[in-house]
């Protein structure tokens, strides 16, 4: 369910991290909650993000979510196909579900997200965000 | 007298009590603090009976001075066009109007197609993308558009082409107001936008500059240079139109407007004194997330039926609360259905014909007031259903001989512009006939 | 059913127009060069087009429509007559006043009437709907401070407002802060840990959105007026109060009214609306313009209020609908509109007791005009308040609202209105406890609702992610 080489958020997002490079998304526990997802809102390429700050919105017919940063960094990447399939997020949330990719500006910053067996624990305790 | 529309009996009441276990029904007020009760005398009138009050107010109707015992040349974002009966017929249909905001679609499909076949037909007028299904007025629709603009841009500058609606930019002072908006209004010429001013002040910080067409003099500006003017810049081109002159007249879709808005009285729906109005917004498909107001899309039922339903409802209030791309919530529903209802009637041909008569129709008053009294016309620019004469005499002066003559008061532009004072407003529809404006032609001459 | 542009026929028409004379004058370059396709279809297709829509569809008039939070009572069928004379139809904005003498007598009667039952001092009919009433109460409030000299940013909202309260708030610049409620009353310490001299407004609904009276309305104005901020009040819920309390006497500075709710004016299938606006007197120079005067026996309007927040709407506000809610009020008259809400609450009491043994009752006290319950029973069948709400369309009604309040599990919110017999409310009950039979014993019956619609349930999904918003003619 939450592969260990991923870090997590209390707000259900992942990084995987390569090098200087971070890639975003969002956890399986997130994606069954809200269902079926109609839309996603992404930045754009350049764009700063700024940790623990939206950077954009997942919404369903009826609810919107927002989207916190993990990490700060500049916009690389978005990925384009979720604009006109968004269901690739359900089908493969740590593969081709990804959101974007960050070049990250304070690494540090990592150490305070969550592993695999912290976030576990803590959607059995917490649950929802 | 027995209060109308409640339906209960004295045993009604008292067996409904005896549910409830309570002895009066003041005991279901025990909840609200007695220093608050209201124990002073209402000061309304007594109940008046059905018979009553409908003779008390026809009488008081006839104190108004109405455009059927009146003939009205009067226009300026209300509008004396011709409304067929089916308008009425169908529109008053009570399936419709005492229905509300069609939320289960499954018994709201008759309306959810109207407004389907609204914004189809918004679209076609407009040659725009995408329409939603209705708004308060032009005048706040045009506010809601430049919301938009700003959100889209987070550019902080508003330019407005001079000739607009007062009205209208009264309104969208308002509205901005307490933002962080700044509004500049680019004087006009002859009637028309100063081009060159709007030039040099459209800059890469404007977020959008605004235009109506025909403007409110009921001149045609010149769109497509104020066009490149506003996409040279990056900025939002925002267009109100009349939506009656969209049968002649080249709709914004074709000039590369971004939003376009408008005040859709003029289709199918009384003057009213000024309320309701019919408010629409559409804009190019990008903006479509982040319009204002509801959308209905077509889908399928579980059967693979064709239907209808409210969407991309995330937008809005009920949803998002303080994130929503507007706080409208009620809409001008049964006036986007009369319109609907109209334009079906016109149809194709109806609708060019209609803008061709009022402009061939205007353009026949125009002439023959310019060749047979000594009021000028104002400007020289081309116009649509409407046109600016100045008068020597005072606008009150005229005003009075023609009520006299059976013809409603001319808009007085002083009012709104202090160097149009004694200009009146002449607005010529469709429906005035050659005998009226012979009338309103003799009567100017007299004075 | 065909969208009316399928039935479209080359070259047909239902129009006619009068006499054709003069030319037109317009340049080539404003032309349209190609023609709309708007529909080509005759009369009598119309008629048979929207008559069938109109089966398609259910309103007040066809069926009992408990919709909570929206009033949905009886339209007098008088109101829509008088509404119609030409008179007031065909009468435009700029007419000279002295010509719409009947129109401003009504504006000026009814804004009287409407400040006798609310104890406000002066009015604006302008906003054409209750969030714009609200957008127009908060630019008021913004006036107020600036002339005192503050610059307040933040609005209050109770976890149980209406979703334009919070967006209204939003739109006039402010800043939006929920304070939670606590046994469904607003919980005081959290608002008195919110409210500070940055605090603009407090926004409320009373009785509020679940349909309870705010106990402490008084210590709640007190607290507001303490830390210099103003108090609101949403008033889509007058209806279970008018000429019991007057929104003025407990503390409240600025109230928007809901003419299609409380007083009777049609929901137009979403509008037009009508919202006009309160103040007391210490707000009255802020408000919108024109204000309707009357001296003598002249009525005008008065443009001249240098402090005003200018206009919101073109014109004066939906007159038309003004005069339909005019029209009640004058035949409810002094006698009518106490009793209005002592039935509406009656009602809401009787079937709330009936339902109690049945469903879910969060909030089990002594309601105002409209009840809350939770459909949570059934969760484990896989049944959610959506599927009753489905459910109920099968046997004929308009199910109530649901999901809101927000802070319900599952709401189910029933307003029945005064205008409804007893005969209706024990129908609708006896049907709710059939379906709790239905959720427990048959749950696929619920959750596959509804059956007899003209459509079944929606794909919704679809519709979102690809939208199709127009008719798009097959070349």
């Amino acid at each position: 369910m939450f592969p260990a080489e991923l870090k997590y958020t209390k707000s259900h997002e992942y990084v995987r991290v390569e090098g200087n490079s971070a890639t975003l998304g969002l956890t399986v526990f997130a994606i069954e909650q809200v269902k079926d997802i109609v839309y996603l809102e992404l930045p754009k390429a350049g764009q700063e993000l700024k940790a623990g700050t939206p950077f954009g919105s997942l919404e369903s017919v009826k609810a919107v979510f927002e989207l916190l940063s993990p990490v700060s960094g500049r916009v690389t990447a978005v990925n384009g196909a979720l604009n006109t399939a968004p269901d690739i997020i359900s089908k493969s949330p740590y593969g081709d579900g990804w959101l974007v990719k960050l070049e990250m500006s304070e690494a540090g910053e990592l150490n305070k997200l969550m592993s695999s067996e912290d976030y576990e624990k803590y959607i059995k305790t917490e649950g929802l965000h | 007298m027995q209060t109308p529309f409640l339906p209960h009996t004295d045993d009604d009441i008292r067996q409904m009590l005896e549910v409830l276990g309570v002895s009066s029904v003041d005991s279901l007020f025990a909840d609200i603090p007695a220093s608050i009760l209201f124990k002073g005398r209402l000061l309304l009138p007594s109940a008046a009976a059905e018979a009553e009050i409908k003779k008390e107010l026809l009488l008081l109707s006839q104190k108004n001075k109405d455009a059927d015992r009146f003939v009205s040349f009067l226009g300026g974002g209300s509008y004396d066009h011709y409304i067929p009966s089916i308008v009425k017929h169908l529109a008053g249909r009570s399936e419709f109007y005492t229905s509300y905001t069609p939320y289960q679609a499954e018994i709201s499909q008759g309306l959810l197609q109207i407004y389907f076949e609204y914004q189809t037909m918004i679209c076609e007028l407009t040659n725009m993308d995408v329409s939603n299904a209705s708004m308060y007025d032009g005048a706040t629709a045009l506010a809601e558009a430049v919301l938009m603009a700003y959100n889209v841009h987070g550019r902080k500058k508003v330019l407005i082409c001079g000739a607009m609606n007062p009205e209208t930019i009264q309104v969208l002072k308002t509205y901005t107001h307490n933002m962080d908006i700044s509004i500049e209004i680019i004087p006009f010429l002859d009637g028309t936008t100063e081009l060159s001013l709007l030039k040099e002040k459209c800059k890469e910080d404007i977020a959008c500059v605004l235009v109506q067409q025909p403007n409110f003099f009921g001149c045609l500006e010149d769109v497509f240079e104020i066009e490149k003017i506003t996409h040279a810049a990056g900025a939002t081109f925002v267009v109100s139109v009349d939506p009656l002159s969209l049968g002649l007249i080249i709709p914004p879709g074709d000039y590369n407007a971004d939003i376009v808005v408008g005040e859709g009285q003029g289709l199918g729906n009384e003057m009213n004194f000024g309320g309701p109005l019919l408010g629409f917004f559409a804009a190019k498909k990008e903006f479509v997330r982040r319009m204002p107001g509801r959308i209905i899309g077509e889908t399928v039922d579980k059967e693979g039926k064709r239907a209808f339903t409210l969407t991309l409802q995330t937008r809005e209030q009920h949803i998002r609360r303080e994130k929503a791309t507007s706080n409208i919530c009620s809409n001008e529903a049964l006036c986007a259905t009369m319109a609907t209802i109209y334009l079906s009637w016109l149809g194709r041909e109806g609708i060019r014909e209609v803008s061709s008569q009022c402009a061939a129709k205007a353009q026949f008053a125009a002439g023959l007031i310019a060749k047979n009294t000594n009021y000028k016309l104002k400007f020289s620019a081309p116009f649509f259903k409407e046109f600016v004469i100045e008068s020597k005499k005072s606008a009150a002066q005229v005003n009075k001989a023609l009520l006299e003559n059976g013809i409603l008061n001319l808009i007085d532009l002083g009012r709104f512009f202090p160097q149009l004072k004694n200009n009146l407003l002449v607005c010529v529809t469709e429906k005035r006939t050659k005998e009226e404006i012979t009338r309103l032609v003799e009567v100017l001459g007299k004075v | 059913m065909e969208l009316i542009f399928e039935k479209t026929k080359e070259g047909r028409k239902a129009y006619t127009l009068s006499e054709k004379f003069g030319t037109s004058a317009v340049p080539d370059k404003f032309l349209r060069r190609n023609l709309t396709n708007l529909p080509e279809v005759s009369e009598l297709q119309i008629v048979r087009h929207y008559t069938g829509l109109s089966k398609r569809n259910i309103g007040v008039d066809s069926s009992f429509y408990p919709l909570g939070s929206c009033t949905m009572k009886y339209n007098p069928k008088v109101n829509e007559d008088i509404a119609a004379l030409p008179g007031f139809t065909r009468i435009h904005p700029f007419e000279n006043e002295e010509d719409v003498q009947g129109a401003l007598k009504v504006m000026y009667e009814f804004e009287y009437m409407l400040k006798a039952l609310s104890g406000m001092d002066a009015l604006t009919l302008q906003p054409a709907a209750g969030a714009h009433g609200e957008f127009t109460g908060l630019l008021i409030a913004q006036a107020y401070h600036k002339s005192k000299g503050r610059k307040p940013t933040r609005v209050i909202v109770p976890d149980t407002s209406h979703g334009t309260n919070p967006s209204s708030a939003h739109i006039a610049g402010y800043h939006v802060v929920t304070v939670k409620s606590k046994d469904g009353n607003i919980d005081l310490e959290d608002l008195k840990g919110n409210l500070n001299e940055d605090t603009a407004v407090l926004m409320i609904t009373n009785p509020n959105t679940l349909g309870l009276f705010e106990k402490n309305i008084e210590a709640i104005a007190k607290m507001v007026h303490e830390a210099g901020a103003l108090l609101y009040m949403d008033g889509a819920n007058f209806n279970a109060i008018m000429g019991i309390t007057r929104p003025a006497d407990f503390g409240v500075d600025i109230m928007h009214f809901n003419l299609h709710k409380t007083f009777a004016a049609p929901h137009g299938g979403g509008g037009p609306g009508s919202g006009p606006v309160g103040v007391k007197e210490f707000l009255k120079e802020f408000l919108p313009v024109p204000v309707v005067r009357k001296s003598g026996d002249k009525y005008s309007l008065d443009y001249n209020l240098p402090k005003s927040i200018g206009k919101v709407k073109s014109f004066y506000g939906n007159f038309n609908v003004i005069l339909k809610s005019y029209v009640y009020l004058r035949m409810l008259g002094k006698e009518g509109v106490r009793k209005v809400s002592e039935m509406a609450v009656l009602n809401a009491n009787y079937m709330k007791e009936l339902l109690k043994k049945h469903y879910n009752f969060p909030y089990n006290e002594l309601c105002k005009h409209e009840f809350v319950l939770s459909i949570n029973t059934f969760k484990e069948k896989g049944i959610r308040a959506l599927d009753i709400a489905k459910r109920l369309l099968d046997y004929g009604y308009h199910p109530p609202t649901i999901y809101f309040p927000l802070i319900v599990d599952e709401a189910f919110m029933i307003e029945p209105t005064e205008t409804e017999d007893k005969e209706t409310l024990d129908a609708f009950i006896e049907v709710l406890i059939k379906i709790k039979e239905e959720a427990e014993q048959t749950p696929e019956l619920i959750s596959d609702a509804p059956f007899n619609t003209a459509v079944r349930r929606l794909d919704e999904v679809n519709a979102a992610r690809n939208p199709i918003l127009k008719y798009e003619k097959k070349r």
